[in-house]
């Protein structure tokens, strides 16, 4: 199965371990994973700005590196969300559409497309606090979201729940926003840096010493509050502990 | 207008950790009170379902129900009066009283009077205007907005409170104990009902088939002001509508439950018409809502029915207040009805969110508030007042993101790509990242370094 | 040209593409037991079921709950108290009542309410003026969820109704529930059937 792969800009720049991660994993499940190297991002930054007319010719871009695929895979909810739901500053043209609709986040392709249910290789034995980022739970629905009455699923858990030793801790807000919002976490920073420390002190409370997530934007935000507030707190992508990462 | 200032404000609001910290969990308490209320009926999407529908179905009908409305008002008794905007709103009122030589209205709850500033155009052509509400006559004993559309005074402590009644209605400054400052304001508002020319509530929802008005209240004050006074006016927005009696099975059962987790409010009252040797006057206005009607991205907002639900599930609301927000309507439902009143003061407001889509969960008649919050930024950028982003430097993003060797040079190293976040982008400072968080650290090389490597092996 | 006629216009120009008017279901096939759903959810609101005393001296019962109660102000026949509505002439003249008593027209068991409107109060202000209200009702009248009462016509005859549920509450003061905030303190419940005088 081939399998293109989209690094979200910051993700090339700041983790460039989970974009390996992913690589990896995926490769071990027998896809062939494609990198098109002219690839930048996915307009997220600039439609957030409201600057969406200022997006396009970067959504262009990204048809143009992804077109032909069947699959394109990306570690990141949010961009995720956005290529599906908010590609909509140019003309929606059959191939933007079909690139627009064949794009996956990691966790929804491992479990949808692959379904896969084992991670021989892997094994974290921590006390893990999951983190369903907003893009991931309420648009992407990649499990329930707590203010709907609706049967309990998670996506997410049901991958990380075959990882040997793994261990889930349960926060008091689940699924209430960390603060990271794009350009929110420095235009708005009083109220980010709030919620980031209000959402890691949680975790803390309840005992993880992990707080992993698909998301390395809210990954990226929680690690700085934690970090701040010398909570002792670690970090880590999902596809990184799916990888067999130890710690 | 100046813009609203929602950062400053949250600012100064974090800082004052007591109050942050009640108001915080006093809201999530009303959020949990909620799911916990509604999850236990099995049809609630149903319902909400059904409201939604009710509600746009009425919205694309509005003309028809109106005038539906009017008849059977009209033919009950009951005075109706129209109003374009705020202006003629307080004017009509001002007219009713005067005509009836009255100098003292009390009032129940109604952010709509609030929307029109009515009662400091009253109070400046010499009427006494009493809110009777606890909530909102704290806030207006305090010369300050409600801060929320339920719970006036939820950022308040009862110390504040305290404070607050000992300069006004002369209670003791250290009695504290909540029930006594309940019991204070329940004595010294009683005479001025008994003693009151005319009262004036709101309306939550008016039944075209029947030309009444309901209200939904807790505390006693709607009822006591509509029943004693022989003059009642109540202020209605356009759309209020809802077609039938039947419809307020939806509603009344989803109104409270999903603002406080309580099955109903204490008092759910019915006017139809005035009493005998009473006179009932209504007054339906329009203010800016018809404009909505025709914004195809926006009207959905018509279908609130402020129960305040959204409010109460803003991380964003939660940690800065209702009076951030700087209008009547605060949190999400202000972000994308405010606006329309003044694109430019509250073109802050659509970007003090993280878009994260709880409030369009909890809302009862399925308004897309998030995705209408995106739409909102789109066309503030349009009208170059964006408060945060430098517009040309966006346009500068789009060009290098959008061209792979501009991109790639842009980021030479790891280390480089610190300069592409929004420096140059912001207003603000790249240091503000810093001031609560730490600062991730610049890995040795790229993921795209890392792929090229690898394929040469 | 008019406020009146300058929206409707403008209305009629900008109202979106008709949208379908959905039908409402009842939601009550299956519905609990009325009685014992109206007391939990009267209790839930904050009132007091209190049982038809076995003698059926509700006047007594009602002075042995009140026993400080000056003035009770009666609208139902069963009981006299030492006021009759009838004679009552201004809404006002009923500040001073300890007690009102009314016989609520129905009631609806999901969310304990009582429905009152100016035929049960006879001066609206009794609901409210009263510090605390006494409702002699009917089990019979018990209706079991919102979308049954609002389909009942009494609201057709009405100029004033109310759903009323529990005393008058507030928690407006750091989410504190004070029942009792600015209308009646309490709300009594008795079960008294309907007789050919109850009106």
């Amino acid at each position: 199965m081939k399998v293109a792969l989209f690094i979200p800009c910051f993700i090339n720049a700041f983790f460039p371990d989970v974009g390996i991660a992913t690589v990896e994993l995926l490769e071990r499940f027998g896809c062939e994973v494609v990198y098109p190297l002219d690839q930048t991002c996915c307009g997220q930054p600039m439609g957030n700005s409201g600057c969406e007319r200022d997006a396009k010719a970067t959504e262009d871009l990204f048809v143009r590196n992804f077109v032909g695929y069947d699959y394109i895979v990306a570690p990141s909810g949010s961009c995720v969300h956005h290529i599906r739901d908010h590609m909509t500053a140019g003309e929606q043209t059959p191939e933007l559409r079909a690139v627009r609709a064949n794009t996956y986040e990691l966790v929804e392709f491992l479990h949808d497309v692959l379904k896969v249910k084992d991670f021989p290789w892997a094994e974290f034995p921590h006390k893990v606090g999951l983190h369903n980022s907003c893009g991931t739970l309420r648009s992407l629905r990649t499990a329930k979201m707590s203010e709907i009455e609706e049967p309990f699923f998670s996506k997410p858990m049901a991958l990380l729940q075959n990882v040997k030793g793994i261990e889930f801790i349960k926060p008091d807000r689940p699924d209430e926003c960390c603060g990271f919002g794009g350009t929110f976490c420095v235009t708005e920073e009083p109220v980010s840096a709030q919620m980031g420390a209000d959402k890691v002190r949680d975790h803390k409370r309840n005992g993880a010493e992990y707080i992993v997530s698909a998301d390395s934007s809210c990954l990226m935000h929680q690690q700085g509050c934690a970090d701040r507030l010398e909570l002792g707190l670690k970090f880590i992508h999902i596809a990184q502990i799916l990888n067999g990462a130890r710690a | 207008m100046k813009r609203v200032d929602h950062v400053g404000y949250s600012k100064k609001f974090i800082a004052d950790e007591k109050h942050i910290q009640f108001h915080d969990k006093r809201l999530w308490a009303l959020r949990t009170d909620r799911d916990t209320e509604v999850h236990g009926i099995v049809e609630w999407e149903e319902l909400r379902s059904l409201a939604s529908g009710i509600k746009e179905h009425t919205l694309t009908h509005l003309a028809d129900y109106l005038a539906e409305f009017e008849r059977n008002a009209t033919s009950n008794g009951v005075v109706v009066h129209w109003a374009k905007d705020a202006e003629e709103h307080n004017r009509i009122v001002y007219d009713i009283l005067t005509n009836r030589k009255a100098k003292v209205l009390v009032k129940s709850k109604s952010m709509l009077t609030e929307e029109c500033e009515m009662r400091p155009y009253l109070e400046e052509r010499g009427i006494t205007v009493v809110e009777t509400d606890l909530g909102e006559q704290i806030q207006q004993l305090d010369d300050e907005m409600p801060a929320h559309i339920v719970v006036p005074s939820v950022h308040k402590l009862a110390t504040d409170v305290a404070k607050i009644f000992s300069r006004t209605i002369g209670t003791d400054p250290n009695e504290s104990r909540i029930p006594a400052l309940a019991e204070a304001q329940r004595q010294s508002t009683r005479p001025l009902i008994l003693n009151a020319d005319a009262g004036m509530t709101g309306c939550n929802f008016a039944v075209a088939e029947t030309g009444g008005v309901t209200v939904c209240t807790n505390e006693g004050n709607a009822d006591l002001s509509s029943n004693v006074p022989s003059l009642h006016i109540a202020s209605i927005g356009i759309e209020k509508l809802i077609p039938k009696l039947e419809h307020l099975g939806v509603f009344i059962r989803m109104l409270s439950r999903n603002a406080l987790g309580s099955p109903i409010t204490q008092y759910t009252s019915h006017f139809r018409g005035p009493r005998e040797g009473g006179e009932m006057h209504f007054v339906l206005v329009d203010n800016g809502r018809s404009e909505r009607l025709g914004m195809e991205d926006f009207w959905y907002s018509l279908k609130c029915i402020r129960c305040g639900a959204c409010m109460n599930t803003c991380p964003v609301y939660r940690r800065s207040s209702g009076l951030s927000y700087g209008g009547v309507y605060s949190g999400p439902i202000g972000a994308i009805i405010n606006p329309t009143f003044d694109l430019k003061k509250y073109s802050s407001l659509p970007f003090a969110s993280t878009m994260n889509g709880s409030c369009t969960n909890v809302c009862p008649v399925r308004i897309n508030i998030h995705e209408q919050i995106y739409k909102w930024r789109q066309i503030i950028a349009e009208k170059n007042e964006l408060p945060f982003v430098k517009k040309e430097a966006m346009k500068v993003a789009g060009v290098v993101l959008s061209s792979p060797t501009l991109f790639r040079a842009a980021i030479k190293s790891a280390d480089t790509a610190v300069a592409i976040l929004p420096r140059a982008v912001l207003y603000n400072p790249l240091n503000v990242w810093g001031k609560h968080r730490e600062v991730p650290e610049a890995p040795e090389q790229t993921f795209r370094d890392w792929y090229l490597e690898r394929n040469k092996k | 040209m008019s406020s009146r006629n300058a929206i409707l216009s403008r209305l009629r120009e900008v109202q979106p593409a008709s949208r379908a008017l959905p039908a409402v279901p009842m939601f009550d096939d299956k519905l609990p037991p009325p009685l014992e759903t109206f007391k939990q959810s009267l209790v839930r609101m904050g009132g007091k079921w209190l049982d038809a005393p076995a003698d059926g001296d509700i006047e007594g019962l009602i002075r042995s709950k009140f026993p400080d109660a000056l003035v009770v102000c009666s609208a139902a026949p069963e009981v006299k108290g030492t006021r009759r509505i009838e004679e009552i002439e201004r809404p006002h003249d009923l500040n001073d009542v300890d007690v009102g008593v009314v016989r609520p027209g129905f009631a609806v068991a999901e969310t304990g309410s009582i429905w009152m409107s100016e035929k049960q109060y006879r001066v609206n202000a009794l609901g409210y003026l009263s510090q605390h209200l006494v409702a002699l009702l009917d089990p019979a009248d018990i209706t079991g969820n919102l979308h049954q009462a609002y389909h009942r016509r009494e609201f057709f005859e009405a100029n004033y109704a109310v759903l009323m549920s529990g005393p008058s509450a507030t928690a407006d003061i750091e989410g504190v529930l004070i029942r009792g905030a600015q209308g009646i303190r309490s709300l009594t419940v008795i079960p008294v059937p309907r007789t050919r005088t109850s009106g």
